[in-house]
């Protein structure tokens, strides 16, 4: 592509020299002014009944219990969607897989192989108790992107203290955490469109089935 | 291009139109409203997202050079583009170069803006709509009109006549879930088997290099994760300096935009990760009249847009005339003020007035840009750049006038004497041209015969 690199890096000194002279009269505010929620105000049971409400409002399927009953849980849930293959990834907890299910370890599966199981299950890295919402890093108990996508159900295992508040905390968290850089999906309830005559239709091309285990806090 | 009174016109007579886009705008207004009354620090959020806007403009250059570093060192590519061409051949030589015959792509407005799908087309490569609303609108050679519900114009049953004819053979449901269903099946298999995907990007972030691309329905995951190449094109307005600005931007955007908490996925990406994804990543930055807009003083704001879509929901004359009518891939208040700054005043000088200044977008604008502000001072340049020559006449009429008390009365008093023949049952009809456009839709009372003046002074002799 020697054509095409050198036409851009015309095109780079074109158009960063429109922009300093474009820029030149804007001036930057002195700081951005974060008076807006940056800390949460809840205890914790106050604050992970919140995001069990918020991910339910979704349409998530929310259910809270022991670590212990994950395996139990998550097999009881594939009997009654007639899941039969459940790809994990890697680096799920042993505690947690079930038995009565085909358990797919995905070692690179193609897209192909992905759309050939039904169901995956995983862990996640946060979650936003204000939105509902769960965020993966494709972290050893997550997987790669893809297998939270491809199959029509998702089982997702939130613990406790991965839950906070607001969204600005996710965000300091993933970056304290050096998450950053990785890919990151945040998820809040099952795909949905609402494109024909506004009315809202669950499960387009993502996972039509959302199952939210949080674990409770041994005390 | 048709200006807006004359596309408006043609809108307005479609009854279908004007029923969903009332059902559609009402709807989401409401649920933008008690998702935004939820939270105690709305305006905090929007004074935060406005500065950090700011922010980006004022240090463009800086920010996209880091950008740039990030990206290329993380592994991705970056290429820079003038223009909609210099764009359009970045992504028809990547296809190209991996004999793609189609690629797959996410809903995106800037691909739209710059012509993407042709250009890709006369180089024999489909792309491929994956957002529902958009597969519609490609299979009917349909232009979106809104940006949000682009095909909120089509009923259930149009679109289900429409898949039974291309998608969905034998189709007799119209259910939106069975038809949501038939798009599924339709699209599984392209994007599975996708080579190369194709994505606009919400934001970009400076700090990291990451691409952030916001959707609900799962294409944009499926475009952006499945397929082992992935062009993205990003406005170089659409760069956040810092990580943390997430934190802002992921609230206000869901909340204005479709009135929910968080949308059901929001997808992050820096570069390539070695097995997981895309393994080529491709990042075009283009300007194509971005900078035109940067170097108004006023009108730079516009580029704070985040493409929520609230001022079309809110706007009294977008809920009225539909997307369509605007002429261009951006529609209703936003679409008036950044279409003529992106293409340039003369070739849109009609949309700045497409607007009551009534303020309710301005109100809703979770960046807080001054939308009538930017109207009033485009309408200013749209009269100096078309002539508009009857318009100062008039006004030098109107300075003459009000020169002098003298001048003044002799003006009221030709005012009477010439409108009189006009006057009937107490009003104006049919002004002559060039004032008849504006009396054909005004009631005005004629001047008095005497004028106030001229009766203060004989009461008082």
């Amino acid at each position: 592509m020697a054509q095409g690199a050198l036409l851009s890096t015309d095109a780079r000194t074109d158009v960063l020299r429109r922009v300093a002279s474009a820029a030149a009269g804007a001036h930057a505010p002195l700081s951005v002014p974060r008076g807006y929620r940056r800390i949460g105000a809840m205890q914790h049971e106050e604050r992970v009944e919140l995001f069990c409400r918020r991910a339910g409002e979704y349409r998530a399927d929310v259910r809270r219990l022991h670590a212990r009953e994950v395996a139990a849980a998550c097999a009881e849930i594939c009997g009654a969607r007639g899941v039969r293959r459940l790809v994990v990834p890697p680096g799920l907890p042993t505690a947690w897989r079930p038995s009565g299910v085909e358990l797919v370890a995905d070692e690179g599966l193609s897209p192909h192989e992905l759309d050939a199981t039904d169901g995956a299950l995983t862990g996640c890295t946060l979650a936003i108790a204000e939105t509902g919402t769960i965020i993966l890093t494709a972290g050893p108990a997550e997987g790669r992107r893809a297998i939270s996508l491809v199959p029509d159900l998702h089982v997702c295992v939130v613990s406790e203290r991965q839950i906070v508040e607001l969204v600005p905390q996710a965000f300091t968290a993933l970056a304290e955490q050096g998450l950053a850089r990785r890919p990151i999906t945040l998820i809040s309830g099952p795909s949905a469109t609402s494109d024909i005559e506004l009315s809202r239709v669950e499960g387009v091309h993502g996972p039509r089935n959302l199952f939210v285990l949080v674990l409770r806090e041994v005390s | 291009m048709t200006t807006f009174p004359e596309a408006a016109r043609r809108e307005l007579a479609n009854d279908q139109l004007r029923t969903n886009l009332r059902n559609a705008t009402e709807t989401i207004r409401a649920k933008r409203g008690r998702a935004v009354a939820e939270l105690p620090d709305w305006e905090a959020l929007r004074d935060a997202a406005k500065a950090i806007k700011e922010d980006v403009l004022a240090n463009l250059g800086p920010y996209l050079e880091r950008f740039e570093e990030e990206v290329t060192a993380a592994g991705g590519h970056v290429h820079w583009a003038r223009d909609a061409a210099d764009a359009n051949a970045v992504v028809v030589e990547v296809a190209r170069r991996h004999d793609a015959t189609e690629v797959v792509k996410v809903k995106s407005l800037t691909t739209d803006e710059i012509g993407l799908n042709d250009a890709l087309a006369g180089a024999g490569i489909h792309a491929l709509e994956t957002d529902f609303a958009e597969l519609i609108l490609q299979l009917d050679g349909d232009w979106p009109s809104h940006i949000l519900v682009p095909a909120i114009h089509r009923n259930r049953t149009e679109i289900r006549d429409l898949f039974a004819r291309t998608i969905a053979p034998g189709i007799t449901s119209d259910d939106p879930r069975d038809l949501a269903e038939a798009s599924r099946a339709y699209l599984r298999e392209r994007f599975l088997a996708a080579r190369v995907g194709v994505s606009g990007a919400n934001f970009g972030i400076v700090e990291t290099g990451s691409v952030c691309v916001v959707e609900s329905e799962g294409n944009g995951r499926m475009c952006t994760t499945l397929p082992p190449v992935l062009v993205t094109i990003l406005g170089i307005e659409k760069l956040l300096p810092r990580f943390a600005d997430l934190g802002v931007l992921l609230q206000v955007l869901p909340r204005s935009s479709t009135g929910e908490r968080m949308n059901p996925y929001t997808s992050l990406w820096t570069g390539v990760t070695a097995g997981d994804g895309p393994q080529e990543l491709h990042v075009v930055l283009l300007d194509n009249g971005r900078t035109r807009v940067l170097a108004d003083e006023v009108g730079r704001q516009a580029l704070h847009c985040i493409r929520c879509s609230a001022c079309l929901n809110v706007c009294p004359v977008y809920s009225r005339t539909g997307g369509h009518a605007y002429g261009s891939v951006y529609p209703g208040p936003i679409g008036a003020i950044l279409t003529p700054q992106l293409r340039g005043i003369e070739h849109a000088a009609s949309l700045p007035f497409a607007s009551s200044l009534c303020g309710a977008c301005y109100e809703v604008c979770p960046v807080k840009i001054d939308i009538p502000r930017v109207l009033v001072h485009l309408r200013a340049k749209a009269v100096e750049a078309t002539g508009g020559a009857g318009e100062r006449a008039a006004m030098e009429t109107a300075a003459w006038a009000f020169e002098s008390p003298r001048h003044l009365s002799i003006a009221q008093r030709a005012g009477a004497l010439l409108t009189r023949p006009f006057a009937r049952g107490g009003s104006l009809h049919r002004l002559p041209p060039p004032l008849r456009a504006w009396s054909r839709t005004r009631d005005l009372k004629p001047p008095a015969t005497r004028s106030f003046r001229r009766w203060w002074r004989k009461e008082r002799s």
